[in-house]
């Protein structure tokens, strides 16, 4: 155990020292994110009020990351694991400016994407092609960005016949498909993938990764959040492990992932 | 790849600017929004775009048979007084507590995805624009038939409705910079406006009060972009030099300030979405 421990860190050593980024679409320089949460939670603005003259507002602090430090090059696929409240996706939001960082630096190179479905940004009442544009929309493309794509999403989808009906009268499975087709119409320069927010059913999640495959082939820098150890081995160059906000382990994703798991167990 | 778009959070410009750069990007998704908001009043309703006219042409009958009868103030042509007032006051009621509506709508995507914050504030804007608008309309028809004159001064009426539109934003973004914190605050909001309405000279006129409050009346933003949406159309007047200045410091310093503190908090709000 003790002789596997040392092949372990010697060889990220090693693949530390021969990794040298040529081409940085991701920087991450010291990011810190910190949230702040009530003690007690205060429901209302009546509460508020009457905490904040009684002075009895407490905020606990939690560091949500903590230093963290990486660059990924471009085309490179990055993993990021770790368990529950680590701090992946709160990493993921840094990245694609949903959440701004605390401290430190995030400096990032071309388009980012979520691959994420969108339901909640769908109206029942509207029919399926001006669903099509709000989402488009709402995930940064212009209008003619959305034409160009528009025969595209809706073959995919294969809601040819369907798609001047109201969504309330889609099926559920219907809904998800245009939602999915929506979200990977457009190849971005940066893709990033959170598992454990995307809703969705097994075969969505399926349809995720086959995408992923494809875009991976088209040499999209992506980054991937997920619990499932495989995937990261099977999909990812690099593995960024987090523990707590700070960054355990950063290197080869086999090595890596090895270590995860038997740090896990 | 032709954009070599670069995100640096280091380097970034005053959140004032930088909002103002993104939404201008994000235009696309203002417009579909106010497309959706507009669809989704009229396409299940039988009279469709008809009962934006005929909403106020109802309240404005009850109204003037109350007041004009019960009340018996002095004033000719009070359906048109009324209703150039109620149609402005209405615009800002409704887009103020719908772009803080629309916030807290949209915060399950803001927590997900990036997205400009200010775009639910504008869209809702240009909501209550265009009911605005259809509602002119309705407001000509009676003029038609109670016979007030179109005058001169109505070609100031864009003007108007750009300061009253300036002031709505800003008041729409400070709402917005509290009312994710805490759900009571848009309930709050609404009994305010209650208040607000009735100290306002909507339905009555200036001179019932008495001239000891005649000053507090010149603090009400209300009452000045009132007074300058009714005037060319009721009056045939338009503000003097010196009223149009100041009516239109408060209606772009409010748009200022709220950008301003909006924008400033907009990162924290997400914490809180």
């Amino acid at each position: 155990m003790i002789k596997l421990e040392k092949i372990l860190s010697t060889s990220i050593e090693e693949a530390e020292g021969l990794r040298s980024v040529v081409d940085p679409v991701i920087r991450v320089e010291g990011v810190s994110v910190r949230f702040r949460i009530p003690l007690e939670p205060v429901r209302s603005f009546k509460e508020y009020a009457i905490r904040r003259i009684q002075r009895r507002l407490d905020f606990r602090e939690v560091w949500a990351l903590k230093d963290v430090s990486f660059e990924v090059g471009r085309g490179e696929v990055l993993g990021i694991i770790g368990r529950n409240g680590s701090g992946k996706s709160t990493l993921l939001k840094v990245i694609a400016r949903v959440l701004r960082p605390t401290s430190g630096r995030v400096w990032v190179k071309g388009r980012v994407a979520p691959l994420l479905e969108l339901g909640g940004g769908f109206h029942p009442e509207l029919t399926g092609r001006e669903n099509i544009y709000l989402n488009g929309t709402l995930l940064g493309h212009s209008r003619r960005e959305i034409e160009e794509r528009f025969d595209w999403i809706v073959d995919f989808a294969g809601l040819r016949d369907f798609i001047d009906a109201p969504l309330r009268t889609y099926s559920t499975g219907m809904v998800a498909r245009l939602g999915f087709a929506v979200a990977t119409a457009w190849e971005p320069e940066i893709l990033l993938v959170d598992e454990v927010l995307a809703v969705g059913d097994q075969s969505f999640q399926k349809k995720c990764q086959a995408r992923m495959a494809d875009f991976r082939r088209l040499g999209t820098t992506i980054l991937l959040v997920s619990h499932n150890s495989n995937l990261i081995r099977q999909m990812c160059d690099y593995a960024l492990w987090l523990e707590s906000g700070q960054v355990v382990e950063f290197g080869p994703a086999e090595i890596v992932v090895a270590l995860y798991e038997r740090g896990v167990s | 790849m032709a954009s070599e778009f670069i995100y640096d959070s280091a380097r970034r410009p005053l959140p004032f600017w930088e909002e103002l750069i993104a939404l201008w990007a994000y235009r696309d998704l203002v417009r579909q929004l106010v497309a959706r908001d507009i669809k989704v009043r009229y396409k299940r309703s039988v009279l469709g775009v008809v009962w934006t006219m005929l909403n106020p042409l109802l309240m404005m009958v009850v109204l003037t048979l109350v007041f004009s009868h019960l009340f018996r103030w002095d004033l000719p042509h009070y359906p048109v007084y009324l209703l150039s007032g109620t149609l402005l006051w209405n615009f800002f009621a409704q887009t103020t507590t719908l772009a803080a509506q629309q916030l807290v709508w949209g915060g399950a995507l803001l927590s997900r995805i990036y997205v400009p914050r200010t775009v639910f504030a504008v869209s809702a804007l240009g909501t209550g624009l265009v009911n605005l608008t259809l509602a002119l309309i309705p407001l000509g028809l009676i003029m038609l038939v109670t016979g007030v004159s179109f005058h001169p001064a109505l070609i100031f009426l864009p003007l108007s409705i750009f300061l009253a539109a300036a002031f709505t934003l800003g008041i729409s973004l400070l709402l917005s910079s509290v009312a994710p914190l805490f759900p009571d605050i848009v309930e709050m909001y609404q009994v305010i406006l209650t208040a607000w309405y009735f100290l306002t000279p909507i339905f009555y006129p200036v001179k019932i009060l008495p001239p000891q409050y005649r000053f507090w009346l010149k603090l009400n933003p209300m009452h000045h972009l009132i007074a300058a949406f009714r005037g060319p159309i009721y009056e045939g007047v338009f503000l003097s030099g010196e009223g149009l200045l100041g009516t239109m410091v408060l209606a772009l310093g409010t748009l200022s300030l709220g950008w301003f503190i909006f924008t400033k908090r907009a990162d924290s709000i997400i914490y809180r979405l």
